[in-house]
């Protein structure tokens, strides 16, 4: 049923793309979704940023996109049809669309490409992707200020390196001002179990922690901490409709500033593939409204927060790993390479880290 | 003492839906049923009462529409393998597909939206009582109804003349139609029955468990209240049972990773199904026994000659 109802949706984004195929001076940018747009999670966050391209470019832009596509053979068709049915600027936004979106830009070459969060290039073809890993530092250092048991509650998925970074980077904020603060580390191995993730915050605020952060995609986290009286990070989105008295702030992801940016590079005839790496500084990592703490936190936090943008890394050492044999000496800072495949944690993550 | 209660009470919310859908199927599977769309009739269910709670205002009534979404929903399983005998097996998965699907339409401009939480039970001096107070009359009202359910069902089926009628339907459908008996009515009305319990589980994860609507929220639970029909052989009171010990072991586990032990998480995350698989191999291991409460004619098809 899923199947039929991608390719009735397919459909319909075809004539879509038919029926404005009159407007030739319109540029028509497609997007290509993992998941539901209906996931308030990730696969919300991206639509939200084709959304803004609308509302910024008007009648300059036409766009669609194709929701639910499974990584794998129907990947592959749902980029060849955008492409033949008239996108000229396709954005692919899972990891596991790589090598489907490598096929098919060498096969449409007149076709612009661009995917998110891997690491194949081509002619026709872009990479992005955005350093969440800053916002997690900045996350560290509120938890740390703010816990009263100094203990934080962090519920994560999977162990690839983009979780493990996130660890890493939370806690070297939180051990920036409280070099004893203690995370607990629950896997409850799922992007998306809302009922399990509030079982973990509950797990977690019984044994002590008082503030719950997360690296999965529902509200269900931060409707507990709410519950309890407690406080917690936002993921994704901005979740205080969900947690208004406990959300500290929510680290977000902003695709809107760069899509705006690649469409209109498109439609000026000045759009190159492109290998970019987004923060704090481009915007496309974004630290919701600062609510819930004092004052002087949140100058903190903002100050952080500007001295990211200034392009300072999180990951500077001296960082030693868990087992306190150094990794980064003073005042170096670690390469993308090593960031992009991280499988360790850093002195004082009390976990041992699932391989 | 407190994390304890804590404890306890959070093994309640993570057993309840899975109790609810679980006795629902038990009944249908015991007319002889198998409607594997139990994951589809929840996760309707679930969007079903977020919708009209949050369109109302009213928890209460989206706990209504909850039940009034499963039932109906599975109205559609009815009229497909009872009134036109297709097969049962097909037809459920392709209820849980659709289900899912549909779902995700329906409750498109429900996401991200906060929705109704159904209040717990507060009970002036009682609910106040140290440990027991929570425990037994602090709880959100869909608990009280899963245990309530669990021996209605359990009296039903064992005490009252209807439920024998409708094993032995179970049993051999083609020897009750023989002695007169309404073989397709008893069904219809168990697999609404069966639909309104799944509704109600649904109702449960968008109304108390987390009150949001997200896409495919059940995440898997429909299944696992089918698995806990068949190993608990049929019988309400090992499905509550069954229920109990997923949830603590479900619950246990994430507190053996907050407090740091040192297990791969993937083998903790497994320990629910395994124990739970365990317990109810061990606790039906009478072959006999179990050959007679396993329904004889599960999945089969029946017209009724004329």
């Amino acid at each position: 049923m899923k199947k039929l109802l991608i390719a009735l949706m397919t459909t319909t984004a075809a004539f879509s793309l038919a029926a404005s195929a009159e407007a030739a001076d319109k540029l028509k940018a497609c997007w290509v979704y993992t998941g539901p747009i209906g996931d308030f999670g990730y696969s919300y966050q991206h639509d939200q940023g084709r959304l803004e391209v609308e509302k910024a470019l008007g009648d300059k832009v036409e766009t669609a996109y194709l929701e639910n596509v499974s990584e794998g053979p129907d990947a592959d068709r749902a980029f060849e049809r955008l492409a033949r049915e008239g996108c000229k600027l396709i954005f692919g936004t899972s990891f596991g669309f790589m090598d489907a979106e490598v096929k098919v830009a060498k096969k449409f070459p007149k076709v612009m490409f661009e995917h998110a969060t891997g690491y194949k290039t081509g002619d026709n073809l872009g990479i992005y992707n955005a350093r969440f890993y800053e916002g997690r530092y900045v996350l560290g250092q509120i938890a740390a200020k703010e816990s009263k048991s100094g203990v934080a509650g962090y519920i994560v998925s999977f162990p690839i390196p983009e979780v493990v970074m996130g660890i890493n980077s939370f806690m070297l904020g939180a051990q920036s001002i409280n070099p004893n603060f203690k995370a607990k580390i629950v896997w409850v191995n799922s992007w998306f179990d809302p009922g399990k993730e509030a079982d973990a915050a509950k797990a977690l605020f019984d044994q002590g922690a008082d503030i719950i952060v997360q690296h999965t995609d529902s509200t269900a986290a931060l409707q507990v901490a709410e519950e309890r009286k407690l406080h917690g990070f936002g993921q994704s989105s901005d979740m205080i409709k969900f947690a208004p008295n406990a959300q500290l702030t929510s680290l977000t992801d902003e695709w809107g500033p760069y899509y705006i940016s690649r469409v209109q590079a498109a439609i000026d005839g000045t759009w190159k593939p492109d290998n970019v790496w987004l923060g704090i500084k481009d915007g496309a990592v974004k630290l919701a409204p600062y609510t819930n703490m004092p004052d002087d936190v949140k100058a903190m936090a903002e100050a952080t927060e500007k001295k990211i943008a200034g392009g300072w890394n999180p990951f500077t050492g001296p960082i030693a790993k868990q087992d306190g044999t150094p990794w980064l000496k003073d005042g170096e800072v670690a390469d993308d390479g090593t960031l992009l495949g991280m499988n360790f944690y850093v002195k004082g993550v009390d976990d041992k880290l699932p391989q | 003492m407190d994390i304890t209660v804590n404890i306890l009470l959070t093994i309640a919310t993570a057993a309840t839906p899975l109790l609810i859908a679980a006795i629902g199927e038990l009944v249908v599977e015991r007319s002889g049923v198998l409607n594997l769309g139990v994951e589809g009739m929840m996760i309707m269910g679930a969007v079903g009462g977020f919708g009209a709670g949050y369109l109302t205002g009213s928890p209460w009534i989206g706990l209504l529409a909850a039940i009034a979404m499963g039932a109906l929903f599975s109205l559609l399983f009815a009229v497909m393998t009872l009134s036109l005998a297709t097969n049962q097996v097909a037809t459920g998965l392709s209820l849980t597909l659709l289900g899912l699907g549909l779902s995700g339409m329906m409750g498109t401009s429900f996401v991200g939206q906060p929705g109704e939480r159904l209040p717990n039970l507060d009970i002036p001096g009682l609910t106040s009582l140290p440990v027991i107070g929570r425990l037994l009359f602090g709880q959100d009202p869909i608990f009280y109804i899963s245990i309530a359910l669990t021996a209605a069902v359990m009296w039903f089926l064992f005490k009252t003349r209807t439920g024998l009628t409708l094993r032995s339907i179970g049993d051999s459908h083609a020897s009750a139609h023989a002695l007169g008996i309404k073989v397709i009515r008893y069904r219809y009305l168990s697999v609404i029955f069966g639909g309104a319990c799944a509704g109600l589980a649904g109702g449960h994860l968008s109304l108390v468990y987390t009150p949001q609507w997200v896409e495919n929220m059940t995440a898997g639970r429909g299944w696992i209240a089918l698995a806990l029909v068949v190993f608990a052989s049929w019988r309400p009171w090992r499905v509550l049972a069954g229920a109990y010990i997923f949830g603590a072991v479900w619950i246990g586990q994430l507190h053996a990773q907050a407090f740091g032990i040192p297990v791969p998480s993937q083998m903790l995350s497994s320990l629910p199904y395994l124990a739970t698989i365990v317990v109810l191999v061990l606790i039906s291991r009478n072959k006999r026994l179990t050959m007679m409460n396993t329904p004889a004619s599960l999945g089969q098809p029946f017209v009724p000659d004329r």
